[in-house]
Protein backbone atom coordinates (compact mmCIF):
# COMPACT_ATOMS: atom_id res chain seq x y z
CA UNK A 1 0.00 0.00 0.00
CA UNK A 2 1.39 3.80 -0.94
CA UNK A 3 -0.18 6.95 -1.84
CA UNK A 4 0.00 5.98 -5.62
CA UNK A 5 -2.85 5.42 -7.71
CA UNK A 6 -3.96 1.94 -8.59
CA UNK A 7 -3.24 3.18 -12.14
CA UNK A 8 0.61 3.90 -11.46
CA UNK A 9 0.44 0.71 -9.73
CA UNK A 10 -0.44 -0.89 -12.83
CA UNK A 11 2.49 0.86 -14.49
CA UNK A 12 5.15 -0.33 -11.64
CA UNK A 13 3.81 -3.99 -11.97
CA UNK A 14 3.78 -4.08 -15.67
CA UNK A 15 6.74 -2.08 -16.95
CA UNK A 16 9.14 -3.03 -14.20
CA UNK A 17 8.34 -5.61 -11.41
CA UNK A 18 7.10 -7.93 -13.87
CA UNK A 19 10.90 -8.22 -15.18
CA UNK A 20 12.11 -9.04 -11.56
CA UNK A 21 9.22 -11.05 -10.34
CA UNK A 22 7.53 -13.65 -13.27
CA UNK A 23 3.85 -12.96 -13.83
CA UNK A 24 4.38 -9.74 -12.07
CA UNK A 25 3.21 -8.93 -8.16
CA UNK A 26 0.87 -12.08 -7.01
CA UNK A 27 -0.84 -10.01 -4.06
CA UNK A 28 -3.09 -6.54 -4.36
CA UNK A 29 -1.10 -3.22 -4.22
CA UNK A 30 -3.43 -1.11 -2.62
CA UNK A 31 -4.02 3.20 -3.23
CA UNK A 32 -4.02 5.02 -0.47
CA UNK A 33 -4.00 8.56 -1.88
CA UNK A 34 -4.35 11.09 0.60
CA UNK A 35 -3.18 8.70 3.35
CA UNK A 36 -5.92 8.18 5.44
CA UNK A 37 -5.63 4.44 6.21
CA UNK A 38 -1.74 5.65 6.85
CA UNK A 39 -2.74 7.89 9.11
CA UNK A 40 -4.67 5.63 11.23
CA UNK A 41 -1.85 2.62 11.00
CA UNK A 42 0.84 5.92 12.90
CA UNK A 43 2.99 5.51 9.42
CA UNK A 44 1.93 8.36 7.43
CA UNK A 45 4.37 11.07 7.26
CA UNK A 46 2.13 14.73 6.83
CA UNK A 47 5.18 16.62 6.01
CA UNK A 48 6.74 14.12 3.14
CA UNK A 49 3.46 13.55 1.86
CA UNK A 50 3.92 9.23 1.67
CA UNK A 51 3.71 6.52 3.73
CA UNK A 52 6.92 4.83 5.69
CA UNK A 53 8.34 1.20 5.66
CA UNK A 54 5.68 -0.19 7.52
CA UNK A 55 4.78 -3.76 8.23
CA UNK A 56 1.82 -5.31 10.10
CA UNK A 57 1.25 -9.03 10.61
CA UNK A 58 -2.48 -9.05 11.11
CA UNK A 59 -4.11 -12.87 12.28
CA UNK A 60 -7.08 -14.83 11.16
CA UNK A 61 -8.95 -13.11 13.79
CA UNK A 62 -7.41 -9.55 12.64
CA UNK A 63 -5.62 -8.44 15.46
CA UNK A 64 -2.30 -6.99 15.01
CA UNK A 65 0.62 -9.17 16.44
CA UNK A 66 3.45 -7.36 15.53
CA UNK A 67 4.82 -4.67 13.37
CA UNK A 68 7.89 -2.92 11.94
CA UNK A 69 8.28 0.74 10.64
CA UNK A 70 11.48 1.95 8.96
CA UNK A 71 12.37 5.26 7.52
CA UNK A 72 12.51 5.16 3.76
CA UNK A 73 16.12 4.81 3.28
CA UNK A 74 16.52 1.38 4.58
CA UNK A 75 14.83 -1.84 3.00
CA UNK A 76 12.76 -4.57 5.00
CA UNK A 77 14.47 -7.81 5.67
CA UNK A 78 11.77 -10.15 3.97
CA UNK A 79 13.15 -13.82 6.03
CA UNK A 80 12.79 -12.03 9.46
CA UNK A 81 9.10 -11.04 8.52
CA UNK A 82 8.37 -14.89 7.97
CA UNK A 83 10.42 -16.06 10.88
CA UNK A 84 7.60 -13.91 12.75
CA UNK A 85 4.62 -15.58 11.04
CA UNK A 86 6.07 -18.99 11.42
CA UNK A 87 6.56 -18.51 14.89
CA UNK A 88 3.10 -16.73 15.56
CA UNK A 89 1.69 -19.36 13.78
CA UNK A 90 2.70 -21.98 15.82
CA UNK A 91 2.18 -20.48 18.98
CA UNK A 92 -1.37 -19.49 17.73
CA UNK A 93 -1.78 -23.84 16.54
CA UNK A 94 -0.39 -24.90 20.19
CA UNK A 95 -3.24 -22.40 21.82
CA UNK A 96 -0.23 -20.63 23.74
CA UNK A 97 1.37 -23.90 25.23
CA UNK A 98 4.23 -22.98 23.12
CA UNK A 99 5.95 -20.00 22.85
CA UNK A 100 9.48 -19.08 20.85
CA UNK A 101 12.14 -17.70 22.85
CA UNK A 102 14.84 -15.16 21.44
CA UNK A 103 16.60 -16.64 17.80
CA UNK A 104 14.28 -18.98 16.84
CA UNK A 105 13.77 -20.47 13.84
CA UNK A 106 11.22 -23.24 12.51
CA UNK A 107 12.82 -26.66 13.77
CA UNK A 108 14.43 -24.78 16.88
CA UNK A 109 13.36 -26.37 20.03
CA UNK A 110 10.01 -23.77 21.71
CA UNK A 111 9.45 -23.03 25.58
CA UNK A 112 6.58 -23.82 27.46
CA UNK A 113 5.45 -21.81 29.72
CA UNK A 114 4.41 -22.72 32.79
CA UNK A 115 5.14 -23.25 36.86
CA UNK A 116 7.94 -25.67 36.00
CA UNK A 117 9.78 -23.31 33.27
CA UNK A 118 9.98 -20.35 36.37
CA UNK A 119 13.77 -20.52 37.10
CA UNK A 120 14.56 -23.27 34.74
CA UNK A 121 15.10 -21.27 31.33
CA UNK A 122 18.26 -21.39 31.38
CA UNK A 123 18.55 -25.12 30.85
CA UNK A 124 16.27 -25.03 28.04
CA UNK A 125 17.42 -21.68 26.25
CA UNK A 126 21.35 -20.82 25.98
CA UNK A 127 22.88 -17.37 24.47
CA UNK A 128 24.10 -19.18 21.72
CA UNK A 129 20.50 -20.01 20.82
CA UNK A 130 19.87 -16.14 20.23
CA UNK A 131 22.15 -15.91 17.22
CA UNK A 132 22.45 -18.01 13.80
CA UNK B 1 -11.52 -11.31 -1.42
CA UNK B 2 -11.84 -8.68 -3.62
CA UNK B 3 -14.10 -7.16 -6.01
CA UNK B 4 -13.53 -5.65 -9.11
CA UNK B 5 -13.90 -1.26 -9.48
CA UNK B 6 -15.23 0.30 -11.64
CA UNK B 7 -12.44 2.32 -13.94
CA UNK B 8 -13.35 6.25 -14.20
CA UNK B 9 -11.41 9.10 -14.74
CA UNK B 10 -11.38 10.03 -11.21
CA UNK B 11 -8.57 9.06 -8.81
CA UNK B 12 -10.04 6.90 -6.76
CA UNK B 13 -9.06 6.19 -3.14
CA UNK B 14 -10.16 4.45 -0.26
CA UNK B 15 -9.78 4.62 3.80
CA UNK B 16 -10.99 3.05 6.88
CA UNK B 17 -14.06 1.91 7.76
CA UNK B 18 -16.15 1.11 10.68
CA UNK B 19 -16.03 2.45 14.19
CA UNK B 20 -13.16 4.39 14.21
CA UNK B 21 -14.48 6.77 11.47
CA UNK B 22 -17.76 7.72 14.10
CA UNK B 23 -15.06 9.37 15.79
CA UNK B 24 -14.44 12.08 13.24
CA UNK B 25 -16.52 14.74 14.79
CA UNK B 26 -14.99 18.57 14.60
CA UNK B 27 -14.81 19.16 17.90
CA UNK B 28 -12.82 16.01 18.88
CA UNK B 29 -9.62 17.21 17.76
CA UNK B 30 -7.83 15.39 20.55
CA UNK B 31 -9.23 12.13 19.33
CA UNK B 32 -8.39 12.79 15.96
CA UNK B 33 -4.54 13.51 17.17
CA UNK B 34 -5.04 10.36 18.85
CA UNK B 35 -5.68 8.57 15.96
CA UNK B 36 -2.29 9.15 14.50
CA UNK B 37 -0.23 7.68 17.23
CA UNK B 38 0.89 4.28 16.93
CA UNK B 39 -1.43 1.02 16.94
CA UNK B 40 -0.83 -1.32 19.29
CA UNK B 41 -0.02 -5.37 19.27
CA UNK B 42 -2.90 -7.29 20.17
CA UNK B 43 -5.97 -5.09 19.31
CA UNK B 44 -7.59 -5.21 16.30
CA UNK B 45 -6.28 -4.06 13.27
CA UNK B 46 -8.10 -0.62 11.84
CA UNK B 47 -10.83 -1.91 9.17
CA UNK B 48 -10.09 -0.31 5.47
CA UNK B 49 -11.63 -0.22 2.13
CA UNK B 50 -8.79 0.88 -0.43
CA UNK B 51 -8.63 0.79 -4.28
CA UNK B 52 -6.03 -1.29 -5.95
CA UNK B 53 -4.43 -3.15 -8.95
CA UNK B 54 -4.02 -6.89 -8.88
CA UNK B 55 -3.54 -9.62 -11.57
CA UNK B 56 -4.29 -7.14 -14.37
CA UNK B 57 -7.57 -5.92 -13.04
CA UNK B 58 -8.88 -3.34 -10.74
CA UNK B 59 -9.81 -3.77 -7.35
CA UNK B 60 -11.42 -2.59 -4.21
CA UNK B 61 -9.74 -4.41 -1.30
CA UNK B 62 -11.27 -4.53 2.14
CA UNK B 63 -9.31 -5.85 4.92
CA UNK B 64 -11.92 -7.56 7.44
CA UNK B 65 -12.84 -9.56 4.23
CA UNK B 66 -9.54 -11.42 4.57
CA UNK B 67 -10.85 -12.80 8.40
CA UNK B 68 -9.84 -16.72 8.76
CA UNK B 69 -6.51 -15.77 7.17
CA UNK B 70 -3.29 -14.51 8.04
CA UNK B 71 -2.42 -10.91 6.39
CA UNK B 72 0.73 -9.09 5.73
CA UNK B 73 0.49 -5.76 5.18
CA UNK B 74 3.21 -3.50 3.82
CA UNK B 75 3.21 0.18 4.02
CA UNK B 76 6.14 1.75 1.66
CA UNK B 77 7.13 5.27 0.29
CA UNK B 78 6.24 5.03 -3.26
CA UNK B 79 6.07 3.21 -6.74
CA UNK B 80 9.53 2.66 -8.40
CA UNK B 81 11.23 2.98 -5.22
CA UNK B 82 12.38 -0.45 -3.57
CA UNK B 83 10.55 -2.05 -1.06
Amino acid sequence: MSIDSMFVHKMWNDHELEHMVKGGVPYPMLSDAGGKVGTVYGVYDENAGVEARGRFIIDPDGVVQGYEVLTPPVGRNVNETFRQLQAFQLVRETKGAEATPSGWQPGKRTLKPGINLVGMVWKEWKTTDAFD
Amino acid sequence: MAEEAAVGCARPTGGPVGEENKNETPQSHEISKEEQSMIKVGQKAPDFIAPGYHKGAFVNVKLSDFLGKWVLLCFYPGDFTFV
